[in-house]
């Protein structure tokens, strides 16, 4: 079990020496160091998680302290790490994907003049997921939740020079602050009641059903918690920094806001499940959150241009769905929809940075088109991504959605209603997606073009357009023919395809297959999540159902999308522009807000406070500059003055004495 | 109580003040080349016994150490008296720590005697306010700090220094007037209960002082809190600091904001709880309520700042309304929080203006209209930068965050709405950190860069030692934590016993013994007699229990 | 025969109000200075008469103390009054008002 340490070791050492020697370490060199730490990080992951298997599933959770971190009274927090089905499993895949994408930024970041800070992030942001999940406490694991939050801020940020990337960057911070506000409220009413974080105190006692916990209380921790959550997997409200985060190098979108971080929101739900079960409300929160934000988004990514921000808002949309199945009282389905989608998710994500390095930074599908003929690779590995996404059977998609939704179902058929025509939307714009890129005329010589002349701006937009000139001279801006990127790419591409292909095995219901529900059955006892079944006829209804919408949509999209580019018929203007939230609200803090803290600057504070204080001083002097009046320098006025006022005393005395 | 043969607290008192008339002596055509490498030495020799002093302190005990007493003017009753707990330890260590930093790391022009020799009588002057066990001694201490203020603000500062440098002085002194005749109140009111004797003796002052007349102690409280409240400065007294802050020299920021702010913080914690328990308890929620207000007012006018250094200023209101914030939470967590606040804010604003220095430097402006993309040319410093901003940030693993958040809970299992209003500074905090950050390291570089370079290796090893803190303070506080919380919890004990209305919960009289010379304990023997083992303020035995088993202590 | 002590008061209120008016409407500064030496002894004649009547030798005593700081204060006095001179010929008191606000 010792192995448990490395897991976090590794690429908290990797993090370290690329901090401090990166300069020193050549190009491609800290990007295989960084891999290589990712990787033995996956291996330790991988012998943790066997011998837990070993053991009976009863004792399958181990504590391992590594020291006290912050002792005053009664308060006692260490830095410790529980071992269990819940945190291994999200180890795993943040390992395995970590690692992945990790040995694909190798080739994606080649050129680029911060390379080994790029890697240092990666390492530190692998780092700092594992310490969220891995933490035995809530506040260690906050910790994690803020680490990952800053890798974000310097990932997002990382082509700095770009006034975009730093204002996204710093949206993404600010944002996520605000769920902390929640997760701090939330430590703070934990440490009120029980007097600690740790999960063994919180939480055990709860599940085992030894303890109960008034309502009031599960519902205000429950919901401080979702607030929390919320922010970090970008939902309803604060989902708006996800689409402004695609602003980061690929990789960091495919890795951080798409399969590990963005689902960070999940795993804390889903640690707090023994909490939210003493609160229906806050249960039908989650869910209605879920519900909400997943079809929202759905409709947003129908109309977008940009191929990462269909993805982003396909991202919201998916954990939308998690959310959903986890309100829903079923959080082996929310899990299992995470697994999948971090492996389609990352799929299509590295595959767009792909067609993006090919295309030389075009982001814009309106430009791509065609692209099946040069890609031969990327291609069927998009396709199979967007078939997953889609829910098409057999594909990872569509079993966990098809969980989701029969758990929805249950809940509430609103609910199910709603993750039903996102099903459908999911479909449209991915067709939409994958025709607008694949199919079609080449649009991309005339957008080559274009960016030969953005070029001008003298602004290096990324690694890529560098590694484009230096690989093919000036002239390729001009029109050099879309290429299949380096074998460090293509190799984690292949492994997600297959992943994305049969990743559905983990967790099929039925011949027994149910891996994830068996592994996680220890963390969610009747106790937890209290157990209810659909029954099969109504399963089998859902299930058809719900193909025959995917395919709905996916001929819709395809068809609609057949031939022409430009359909403004279908790309309302108000869906376009998000539904005016993000601008709305953007608008309210620059106007109204901003105004208000200018006048508290500059007349409250300044002309106000300040001038009270300069006030008394002038007061003070301007008495001052009147009795000086008095001063007049002539000996003989002074001498009147002793003269009067002596008079003066001595009148008074003789009167005090004569009365 | 530990005894040593060699008198610390004394040298540690005198040390910086040899090193000022020694940097005066030096021959004015030796200055030149040896004035810094002598004050260097006395500035590390300083440090020197300042570790020595750290490292000896006993962990788990909550009385003063290494006291040092001589009578000095007898008739009043005032003594020479020094002595550290758990409460200034840390204190001490940090201003030994950032004067050096502050003395040698950034450049500045003119007399290096005379500079050299200002540093070191505030460096003398602060050491002996931490330290000072006689209420006299604190009084000239905390006073004589003004006037190496003054002229290090004055003689080194910006275009506006002679204006920022009055106002400094004439604000903080008005606010000193109420000090003067709040400890001039304390002392003779107090004699009749000591046998009719006068005394300055903090120590002996506190034993009585539990007898005054309500109201007296009210009074008294309000003006410490008043002079203290200048001092921090509490919102709305801060206007003095924005000014002060910007016009000051690199060095003379880092050590006002860093050292000098603390001084009335520790004054209100020395003086206020410790002195005139009931009055603190009364008066708290008035401070709680000033804090809350200054976090909010604080971070609202922060956000707009056109000017780095007076962003920075700004901010520092926002940081010292969390010390208060914890102080007056009267909870082992909250005011345990407020002391370790204190230090990190000496070192993040310590660094901060070191690194905004460092900026002014290579742009030779601090507006944010005239900066941008700086990180381009100076990636090291960028890197260095964003590290203290997200320690004031308060990113967990670094410094702020383990001082904010034992604030926060602190506060919150006493006072829940205040904390929830303090909390608020987890967003705004990041706002305008992040956005000064921005726009002074991120986007296209403004002007020309192509003639800046990198911080220094000299610069780097000046602000080593202070990010060296930054992260080992908030990966592991805990011998920090050991050494400040039993003094705390004794001091709780206290306020508890003086104002059983205090709600004081993390640690109550009855369940914690204190390990305090007979001498210095000030918890009357009703109390000692009935020693429960075992409950939540486990601090004091050094040994912290599961918290799982104190339920009661904090519900 | 002897003169009765009222009247000796009287003369010593006599000098003292006409030192007091000289101070105040004399410009040049050497009659102010006369004038306050009048007013001094006005006092001591007071002291003396006093003495007298009220056969304590302590009021004399005091005289001679004033005596003393008078010679004393002449010199000083006169020693300014010569510098003063020096630096303007035709110096009036009302020449020097530095002090004015």
């Amino acid at each position: 079990m010792n192995a448990a340490y490395l897991i976090v070791a590794l690429p908290f050492a990797g993090a370290l020496v690329l901090l401090f020697a990166g300069r020193r370490i050549l190009d491609p060199v800290s990007g295989w160091f960084a891999t290589a730490m990712a990787a033995g990080s996956f291996v330790c992951t991988v012998i943790v998680w066997s011998t837990l298997l070993g053991r009976p599933s009863t004792s399958r959770s181990v504590d391992k302290t590594i020291f006290t971190w912050m002792p005053v009274g009664s308060l006692h927090v260490s830095f410790g790490l529980q071992l269990d089905p819940l945190s291994i499993l999200w180890s795993l895949f943040v390992t395995g994907v970590g690692s992945l994408i990790t040995l694909y930024s190798i080739g994606y970041m080649r050129g680029d003049p911060s390379f080994s800070r790029f890697f240092f992030y990666l390492n530190a942001f692998i780092f700092s997921m594992l310490i969220l999940v891995l933490a035995d406490n809530f506040l260690f694991s906050f910790l994690g939740w803020e680490g990952v939050g800053f890798c974000s801020y310097g990932l997002v940020g990382f082509w700095f020079e770009r006034n975009s990337a730093a204002v996204a960057a710093k949206k993404a911070f600010v944002t996520n602050r605000v769920g902390d506000f929640g997760f701090m409220i939330a430590l703070f009413l934990m440490f009120q009641h029980f007097g600690s974080f740790n999960y063994s105190v919180v939480l055990a006692p709860l599940a085992s059903g030894h303890a109960t916990l008034a309502n009031s209380t599960a519902t205000f921790i429950s919901i401080m918690l979702v607030l929390g959550a919320v922010a970090k997997s970008a939902q309803i409200p604060l989902y708006m920094w996800l689409p402004d985060a695609m602003e980061g190098p690929t990789p960091v979108s495919a890795l951080i806001h798409a399969a590990t971080m963005v689902t960070a929101g999940v795993y804390l739900v889903a640690r707090a499940a023994p909490i939210l079960h003493f609160s229906p409300d806050a249960q039908w929160i989650v869910a209605s959150i879920g519900a909400g934000t997943c079809f929202l988004a759905a409709t947003i990514a129908c109309v977008q241009d940009d191929i990462k921000r269909v993805l982003a808002y396909s991202t919201v949309s998916q954990i939308g769905y998690m959310f959903l199945a986890e309100g829903s009282g079923d959080y082996q389905a929310g899990i299992y929809h995470t697994v999948m989608h971090a492996f389609f998710k990352a799929l299509l994500f590295l595959s767009a940075g792909s067609i993006i390095h090919a295309l030389h930074d075009e982001q814009n599908m309106k430009r791509m088109g065609n692209l099946r003929k040069y890609l031969p690779i990327t291609f069927p590995a998009f396709m199979v991504g967007f078939l997953a996404l889609a829910a098409i059977p057999p594909f990872d998609g569509f079993w966990s959605k098809d969980e989701v939704l029969a758990a929805a179902w249950h809940k509430s058929p609103v609910l199910w209603a709603f993750g039903i025509a996102t099903a459908f939307l999911t479909a449209y714009y991915m067709s939409r997606q994958v025709r607008l890129v694949f199919w079609g005329k080449s649009r991309w010589n005339s957008a080559a073009a274009a960016h030969g002349a953005a070029g001008d701006t003298g602004i290096p937009l990324s690694p890529a357009a560098a590694h484009g000139s230096a690989a093919h001279g000036s002239a390729a801006h001009g029109g050099g023919e879309p290429h299949e990127a380096p074998r460090t790419m293509t190799i984690p591409l292949v492994i997600l395809t297959v992943a994305s292909a049969f990743g559905w095995l983990l967790n099929a219901n039925f011949a027994g297959l149910d891996f994830i529900n068996k592994w996680l059955a220890p963390i969610f006892p009747a106790t937890v999540a209290t157990p209810f079944t659909v029954s099969t006829g109504t399963k089998w209804i859902l299930g058809v159902i719900a193909t025959l919408v995917a395919f709905g949509g996916l001929f819709a999209g395809m068809g609609l999308w057949r031939r022409a580019v430009d359909r403004p018929e279908l790309e309302p203007a108000f869906l376009a522009h998000a539904w005016y939230i993000d601008e709305g609200i953007s608008a309210t803090v620059s106007g109204p807000l901003a105004r208000m803290a200018t006048r508290f600057s500059f007349v409250v504070d300044a002309g106000w406070v300040d001038g009270l204080v300069n006030g008394v001083g002038r007061s003070a002097a301007g008495a001052g500059r009147q009795l000086r009046r008095l001063q007049t320098g002539y000996v003989r006025n002074y001498a009147l003055a002793i003269g009067v006022g002596t008079a003066a005393v001595l009148l008074y005395v003789s009167m005090r004495a004569g009365s | 109580m530990t005894t040593t043969g060699i008198p610390l607290l004394n040298i540690i008192v005198f040390l910086p003040l040899a090193g000022a008339i020694v940097s005066m002596l030096v021959p004015a055509s030796a200055a030149k080349v040896w004035t810094r490498p002598i004050g260097m030495a006395f500035a590390l020799g300083e440090l020197a016994f300042v570790a020595y002093m750290v490292a000896d302190f006993p962990r788990g005990k909550a009385g003063f150490e290494f006291v040092s007493s001589h009578s000095w003017i007898g008739q009043f009753g005032i003594s020479w008296s020094l002595g550290v707990d758990g409460i200034s330890l840390f204190l001490v260590a940090m201003t030994a720590l950032l004067f050096p930093v502050a003395m040698f790391g950034p450049s500045w022009k003119g007399n290096p005697r005379s500079f050299l020799a200002w540093m070191f009588l505030l460096e003398a002057a602060c050491m002996g306010t931490f330290l000072s066990l006689d209420l006299f001694v604190f009084f000239i201490m905390f006073e004589v700090t003004l006037v190496p203020g003054y002229f290090i603000v004055a003689g080194w500062g910006g275009n506006r220094r002679n204006y920022a440098a009055m106002k400094f002085f004439l604000y903080t002194f008005a606010g000193s007037a109420f000090l003067f005749v709040a400890i001039i109140a304390l002392v003779v009111l107090d004699a009749p209960h000591n046998g009719g004797h006068q005394t300055f003796s903090l120590i002996t002052l506190a034993k009585v002082s539990s007898s005054l007349p309500h109201a007296d102690q009210v009074l008294i409280f309000c003006g410490f809190a008043v002079a203290f409240a200048v001092k921090i400065p509490l919102v709305p007294f801060h206007s003095w600091l924005p000014d002060t802050y910007t016009q000051a020299p690199t060095a003379g920021s880092m050590v006002l904001a860093g050292i000098l702010f603390k001084l009335g913080a520790y004054g209100l914690l020395r003086l206020g709880l410790y002195l005139v328990p009931r009055g603190a308890a009364d008066m708290g929620p008035v401070l709680l309520t000033l804090a809350a207000a200054g976090i909010v007012y604080g971070s609202i006018v922060t956000i707009m700042q056109k000017d780095l250094k007076r962003l920075v200023a700004y901010a520092s209101i926002v940081d010292v309304a969390f010390i208060v914030l914890g102080f007056f939470a009267f909870s082992s967590q909250g005011v345990t929080g407020g002391v370790f606040e204190m230090v990190n804010h000496g070192l993040t604003t310590g660094a901060i203006f070191f690194l905004v220095g460092i900026v002014a430097e290579k742009k030779g402006t601090l507006r944010f209209s005239e900066l941008g993309g700086l990180a381009k040319a100076t990636p090291v410093l960028a890197a260095i930068f964003l590290t203290v901003v997200m320690s004031a940030i308060g990113l967990p693993g670094l410094n702020g965050f383990v001082g904010e958040f034992l604030v926060l809970v602190g506060t919150f299992i006493t006072h829940r709405w205040w904390a929830v209003v303090g909390t608020t500074a987890v967003v705004t905090g990041a706002i305008y950190m992040l956005w000064a950050y921005q726009k002074v390291f991120h986007g296209p570089s403004l002007g020309s860069d192509a003639k800046v370079t990198d911080i220094s290796w000299r610069q780097i090893a000046a602000v080593a030692p202070l990010l060296v803190g930054i992260v080992f303070l908030g990966v592991y506080p805990k011998p920090f934590l050991d050494r400040v919380t039993p003094s705390v919890n004794y001091l709780l004990a206290h306020v508890e016993q003086a104002a059983p209305n205090a709600h004081v919960p993390a640690v109550t009289t009855r369940h914690v013994t204190f390990n305090v010379p007979a001498n210095q304990n000030v918890l009357s023997t009703a109390t000692k007699s009935s020693k429960v083992a075992g409950g939540s303020g486990s601090g004091a035995a050094g040994t912290a229990k599961p918290a799982a088993t104190s339920k009661g202590g904090v519900g | 025969m002897s003169v009765p002590s009222a009247w000796y008061l009287v003369l010593a209120a006599i000098l003292f109000g006409m030192g007091a008016t000289g101070l105040l409407v004399r410009r040049n500064v050497l009659v102010m200075f006369m004038c306050i030496e009048l007013m001094l002894n006005a006092v001591n004649l007071t002291f003396v008469t006093f003495a007298r009547l009220l056969n304590d030798i302590g009021g004399q005593v005091d005289v001679l103390f004033v005596l003393v700081v008078a010679a004393a204060e002449v010199v000083v006095g006169l020693a300014i009054i010569v510098a003063l001179f020096r630096r303007r010929a035709a110096a009036t008191a009302d020449d020097i008002h530095i002090l004015k606000g």
